[in-house]
């Protein structure tokens, strides 16, 4: 007998726990599993592309913090940069190692809370309070170099707001040696648990040809077993003067490109980003951080494209100049809006727990998605 | 025992019979219930480097009376699209059906609610109605979340009910009784009589009886965490998913009320785990009433000790609930399917064939 079965039509999102923030999804399911996955962004929308015409230059830094809200420093990073290139400065060494320190430690913490977010999808919730407790010390850094703990206005054009606190240096030397053991803790305790391999091996393999054409970069891309990174591939700031690998997804526990391997691949970059900071903090030069800072930028008429990797991806900056105190154009390229893209593809036949893991192992940050 | 006692007083068996199955609820169960949710919060904070309820009393000590007040206040959310005697029965059910099985445990060798002959088959039984309760719970809600939740829970515990059983039948084989009392009897004397050492079974079969009820054991204990859906079998609340499955759509008492039957249901599951296999109340060491002479003191050893093994029990439930990730709801009845029950059977078969030794 032929059961009359019917789809249904199943609203996850906006006010959901593991959307993380404002993402709605329309999943079409049968029975658990899914025929269809649209989502639905914008809740967050805050017009930053339009705010920031009205804006001066140095204007945008701090709404650039309020886009990727979990790495408000590498936003600046890669705005300040594109708009020094536009302009053509000349950045004091000192400045850019500050930059790098400060950019790499964010790396650190969106990748644990990325990381921390993703156990408790999958229903670990301890390891997530033990991301967030090692996050909590970074912040403390940031704190008392910038005064802020989440959106900084910290790196502006040309130099960064103030010089690094005194105890700074010596403070991160001992973060560094803390955190060492904590990502082995977090392996013994979430990563190599057998249910969570369980439940991340081979689900939503993305393979490396669909992951360069959806344009999809970061831990992402990386995890699909393509080496491209640029810090490495475009190199900017100092980052040519430090010695760090870049880990890609090697499918140890399934397939190349499944959501493991777009976990195992950030607590490698976490590694990698401690490596830099303790060569930065060993070769940081002395000198003047806001020599650079120019009173009042008025670029030339043209336009630049500026990219950072940024701990989701590509980090783009398309500025259009028409010689004004404002800029006439302000573009971004967000990793996160790219990178969502492909989420309805990696879900089809997947069940709904698996969209959960799926989306968790995108990282997307919505404030970044919806701008 | 407790029922003579009361029938002494009262005069009337059925009002003798009521009280001494509701005794256990007033005085044992709703405090312990109490107690367990402030114990969770606060092993999970300490696990996880935080201190966990703090304001409320001393340490927190009060905390959950502060969130019943606090539940008793709210309002009693009914949605239109509701279907309103379902929705209000399922709680009811749910309650019910998680506080019924304590009629049957022996607390105490003088104080058991209800000393019936079928008092495992009983407990069994009436925690089916939990299942039918959830299911209410998510139909009537007309929520699609809970409805998945709901439809979950019921696969979920009506498959681990099997393992369960035939773990029933091979303690029923070595022990020939289902009576908790008797049962408990049986394992009385020192720790190495309880069943997960063979038993009071003489000779070589106890040698033989030893590596078979430790895996009863295993597969008696995996199922009963997936009848309380606690991680990592938690999938019908898993909170990432289905924000918290049957309830989503409880508020106040009624959601209280489910709160409290988790938190009953897993002592209940202890309490099951250890009259099978750790003796129930019975010391493991002798009693200090007996060598002192005091016999009115055993019943409070004996009290003493099965509490302090069915608590083991909930603390081991809550060690795993924040160690473990949750598992999927396929690989959820591929663990039972394709592991616990041939295993339960394998192990059956085989205490079957020791017991003809």
């Amino acid at each position: 007998m032929a059961l009359n079965t019917e789809e249904m039509t199943l609203n996850m999102g906006p006010q959901h726990p593991s959307t993380h923030g404002v993402l709605r999804l329309e999943l079409r399911l049968d029975g658990e599993f899914i025929v269809d996955v649209k989502s639905h962004i914008g809740y967050l929308h805050r017009c930053f592309e339009k705010h920031a015409e009205a804006m001066t230059y140095p204007q945008v830094v701090p709404y650039t913090d309020r886009m990727d809200y979990l790495a408000s420093m590498y936003n600046e990073f890669g705005y300040a940069l594109t708009v020094e290139k536009l302009l053509g400065l000349e950045i004091p060494e000192r400045v850019e190692f500050i930059r790098v320190i400060m950019g790499e430690l964010q790396r650190i913490a969106s990748h644990l809370v990325a990381l921390g977010t993703y156990g408790a999808d999958i229903g670990a919730v301890t390891p997530f309070l033990f991301c967030f407790r090692d996050r909590e010390k970074i912040l403390s850094l940031f704190e008392m170099t910038s005064g802020a703990r989440l959106l900084y206005n910290y790196i502006w054009v040309g130099g960064v707001a103030r010089d690094l606190p005194p105890d700074f240096l010596r403070l991160t030397k001992e973060f560094v040696e803390y955190f060492k053991p904590k990502i082995k803790e977090l392996n013994d305790l979430l990563s190599f648990n057998k249910i969570f391999i369980d439940r991340t091996a081979n689900i939503g393999i993305l393979p490396k040809d669909v992951a360069v054409n959806y344009g999809i970069t970061g831990p992402m891309l990386r995890a699909s077993g393509m080496k491209w990174d640029l810090r490495k591939d475009d190199t900017y700031s100092v980052y040519n003067k430090f010695d760090f690998d870049i880990p890609v997804g090697d499918g140890r526990m399934g397939t190349v490109g499944d959501s493991w391997d777009r976990y195992y691949v950030r607590i490698l970059e976490m590694e990698q980003s401690l490596r830099i900071i303790e060569q930065a903090v060993e070769q940081i030069p002395d000198g003047d951080v806001s020599s650079a800072i120019p009173r009042r930028i008025k670029p030339p008429v043209g336009q630049v494209y500026g990219r950072v990797e940024n701990p989701r991806g590509e980090l783009g900056y398309f500025i259009v100049s028409d010689g004004s105190v404002n800029p006439k154009r302000i573009k971004v390229r967000g990793p996160s809006f790219v990178n969502l893209a492909i989420f309805g593809e990696l879900c089809k036949g997947h069940m709904i727990a698996d969209v959960i893991a799926i989306l968790g192992s995108i990282d997307i940050v919505l404030g970044e998605v919806d701008r | 025992m407790i029922f003579d006692f009361f029938a002494k007083l009262t005069g009337s068996e059925i009002l003798a019979s009521i009280i001494s199955a509701l005794l256990p609820l007033f005085l044992f169960i709703l405090p312990f219930a109490l107690i367990a949710v402030l114990l969770e919060r606060k092993v999970s904070a300490h696990m996880q480097d935080r201190l966990g309820p703090m304001r409320v009393g001393y340490h927190g000590l009060l905390q959950t009376i502060a969130d019943i007040l606090k539940l008793i206040q709210k309002e009693d959310i009914v949605a239109d699209s509701n279907d309103k005697t379902l929705f209000n029965i399922a709680p009811l059910l749910v309650f019910a059906g998680s506080y019924a099985a304590f009629a049957a445990i022996p607390f105490t060798s003088s104080y058991i609610g209800s000393n019936i002959n079928l008092g495992l088959f009983f407990i069994i039984g009436i925690s089916g109605i939990v299942v039918i309760g959830i299911l209410m719970a998510g139909w009537a809600s007309n929520n699609k979340y809970t409805l998945l939740g709901a439809m979950r829970c019921v696969a979920q515990m009506i498959s681990f009910e099997i393992p369960t059983l035939m773990v029933v039948v091979t303690i029923l084989m070595v022990t020939g009784t289902l009576n908790l009392n008797e049962l408990t009897e049986i394992q009385s004397g020192f720790f190495w009589n309880w069943m997960i050492f063979g038993g009071a079974v003489p000779g070589i079969a106890k040698i033989l009886l030893i590596p078979f009820m430790i895996i009863a054991f295993g597969v008696i204990y995996i199922s009963t965490l997936a009848e309380v859906n606690r991680t990592p079998f938690d999938i019908p609340e898993a909170e990432s998913e289905l924000v918290s499955g049957y309830h989503t759509e409880y508020s106040g008492m009624k959601f209280a009320m489910f709160y409290l039957a988790e938190y009953a249901n897993m002592f209940a599951v202890s309490a099951i785990v250890v009259i099978l296999f750790f003796g129930g109340y019975q010391s493991p060491v002798g009693y200090l009433g007996n060598s002192i002479g005091l016999h009115w003191l055993i019943p409070i050893e004996q009290l003493f000790w099965f509490t302090f093994k069915g608590v083991g029990f909930v603390l081991l439930q809550m060690w795993l609930r924040w160690t473990l990730p949750r598992l999927r709801v396929d690989q959820l009845m591929a663990v039972c399917w394709k592991y616990l029950i041939p295993i339960a059977f394998v192990n059956l078969l085989i205490v079957g064939l020791i017991t003809l030794i």
